[in-house]
């Protein structure tokens, strides 16, 4: 396309003049076809001795899944935990595309309809509401909902196409509150890192976030009667290789065992 | 071809056309999943054209700045020697690499309120976080480094013979700059300016996590392509279309003198 001499990606890699450059090209070549290769070893070596059960689940699950997975691999012999967390419209995406998913776990029912067909059975598991989260010396002084509209207060939501902000909408309508974020991000780790670094004065994030980062955001409760209740749903899926092993880990999810993690983890009951 | 110029050789022609495809077949796929006849409607929708709008002015506010900072870059590091000349070209060059999610948060650690420079900014009476001004930073961090390479590499290409003789009769620096060394490398420039336009127009990461979301603020296109999926996959891929449309127009148009189509 360009018959220039100075091709800009060849400046690029061009420190000090032509000859040097072509050595570095080389060796870009060379790091690429290696690290291709390796990772290319790397994702088939499990196979061959144990099962690998894959799990997609929403993000805020990661910690109670992971902690739950310890006590699914002791005792289930030879079969490996494998899970994809992220939002759950993603996860969605990606199943209906084909992606070799055993289970699914959903942050909401919306995006658990959107499987029917695939999804079998799906069972609430557990609920988690919002929280309003501030940075640990809360600067603008929030104590209620209602000091989320104060002229001057940072508030951070999440857009209201995504789960966590159409929550956010429910709490904004049920307590008869008009709030203006400066932002409505994308996910709730989006909104908890601007809380986190000091940038909002205020974000909306669920309960089990706030629970998660520690000392790192302090949180302060919505009362019960306006707050938005969010329900997650897990389902086995059609077509898995390893149909037992996915009911195995709804079980274990759903039952006692699991509820007591999630408890700990700030989730609700179904 | 003409004879005795120098031809492409014949095997050239396989990787060349391998790495053709990689690029063009996912565009082609993408334009095979854009749902065409309600295409005009998704992407004339009030949020896609206050996306578009504010992708377009922001992208050429980075531009801008970019031609202001990164030509005096490219000069100093393709003209002058001094010691940790190479060190700092490394650093210059670190945004290439570095994904743009920690760009941003990198960004909101210089300019938050809470940053390096957040009091100095919070004194001075100008809130950077959640403004378009974090946008056209975010996309100049990131954009800056196409500029400053081509504009460089041009640069050393174009050499200093022609800027010897300015100087040898008796031409100050500044005038040997804009009357012999810019025209020069003008289509080196001009290649790093559509560059730098194009990645800050695609860019992403940096802008949601330093900038924030906001409709007509900080939301640009690629930011309401990302949130229109959550809803409507299919307003998303249009949007897309939309985005590598102008791309491409921008692109053709800026170096229509200079293609040999």
């Amino acid at each position: 396309m360009n018959t220039h001499p100075t091709e800009p990606l060849a400046a690029l890699a061009l420190p000090r003049g032509p000859r040097t450059s072509l050595r570095s090209i080389t060796a870009i070549a060379a790091t690429t076809l290696l690290a291709g290769s390796l990772a290319a070893c790397g994702s088939d070596t499990k196979k061959d001795e144990s099962t690998t059960l894959t799990v997609y689940a929403a993000s805020s699950l990661k910690t109670v899944f992971e902690q739950l997975a310890t006590e699914f691999e002791a005792d289930h012999k030879g079969v490996k935990l494998s899970f994809n967390f992220a939002g759950s419209s993603d996860l969605v995406a990606q199943i209906q595309q084909g992606a070799p998913a055993d289970v699914f776990a959903s942050a909401d029912t919306k995006n658990m309809q959107k499987l029917i067909g695939t999804a079998l059975a799906p069972a609430a598991f557990a609920t988690n509401t919002l929280e309003i989260a501030v940075p640990t010396d809360n600067p603008a002084h929030v104590r209620t909902l209602a000091d989320l509209t104060t002229k001057g207060v940072q508030l951070v939501t999440c857009a209201p196409e995504v789960p966590c902000g159409a929550a956010a909408a429910t709490v904004e309508t049920n307590a008869k509150l008009d709030w203006k974020p400066v932002s409505e991000e994308q996910s709730v780790a989006d909104v908890l890192g601007k809380v986190e670094a000091g940038d909002a004065d205020a974000g909306l994030v669920y309960v089990t976030d706030v629970k998660a980062a520690g000392d790192k955001v302090v949180g302060i409760e919505i009362p019960g009667k306006v707050n938005a209740v969010n329900t997650y749903p897990i389902a086995a899926l059609d077509g898995s290789k390893n149909a037992d092993l996915a009911a195995a880990w709804v079980a274990l999810v759903t039952g006692a065992e699991g509820q007591k993690v999630l408890a700990a983890a700030g989730f609700g009951k179904a | 071809m003409r004879t005795g110029e120098p031809s492409v050789p014949r095997w050239a022609w396989v990787p060349a056309a391998a790495g053709g495809l990689l690029v063009l077949l996912p565009l082609v796929a993408l334009l095979a999943k854009v749902p065409w006849s309600d295409f005009g409607g998704l992407v004339t929708s009030e949020s896609a054209r206050v996306a578009l709008w504010l992708s377009l002015r922001t992208a050429a506010a980075s531009t801008l700045l970019c031609l202001l900072l990164g030509t005096p870059m490219a000069l100093v590091l393709a003209r002058s020697s001094f010691r940790g000349l190479g060190l700092l070209r490394a650093g210059v060059l670190v945004p290439l690499v570095l994904p743009p999610v920690v760009g941003g948060i990198a960004l909101l650690a210089t300019f938050g309120r809470r940053g390096l420079m957040g009091h100095a900014l919070e004194v001075a009476g100008v809130q950077v976080a959640f403004s378009t001004i974090a946008v056209v930073l975010a996309q100049t961090f990131v954009a800056l480094p196409f500029l400053v390479t081509s504009l460089e590499g041009a640069l050393r290409t174009a050499g200093r013979r022609y800027e010897s003789v300015a100087a040898s009769l008796g031409a100050r620096p500044t005038r040997v700059l804009f009357r012999v060394t810019l025209p020069l490398v003008l289509p080196g420039l001009v290649s790093g300016a559509v560059l730098a336009f194009a990645r800050a127009l695609g860019e992403f990461g940096a802008t949601i996590t330093f900038a924030g979301s906001l409709q007509g603020v900080t939301r640009t296109l690629p930011l309401e392509i990302y949130l229109q999926r959550e809803v409507d996959p299919d307003a998303a891929v249009a949007l897309s279309v939309l985005l590598m449309a102008v791309a491409v127009v921008i692109i053709v148009v800026a170096r229509r003198d200079r293609s040999a189509w």
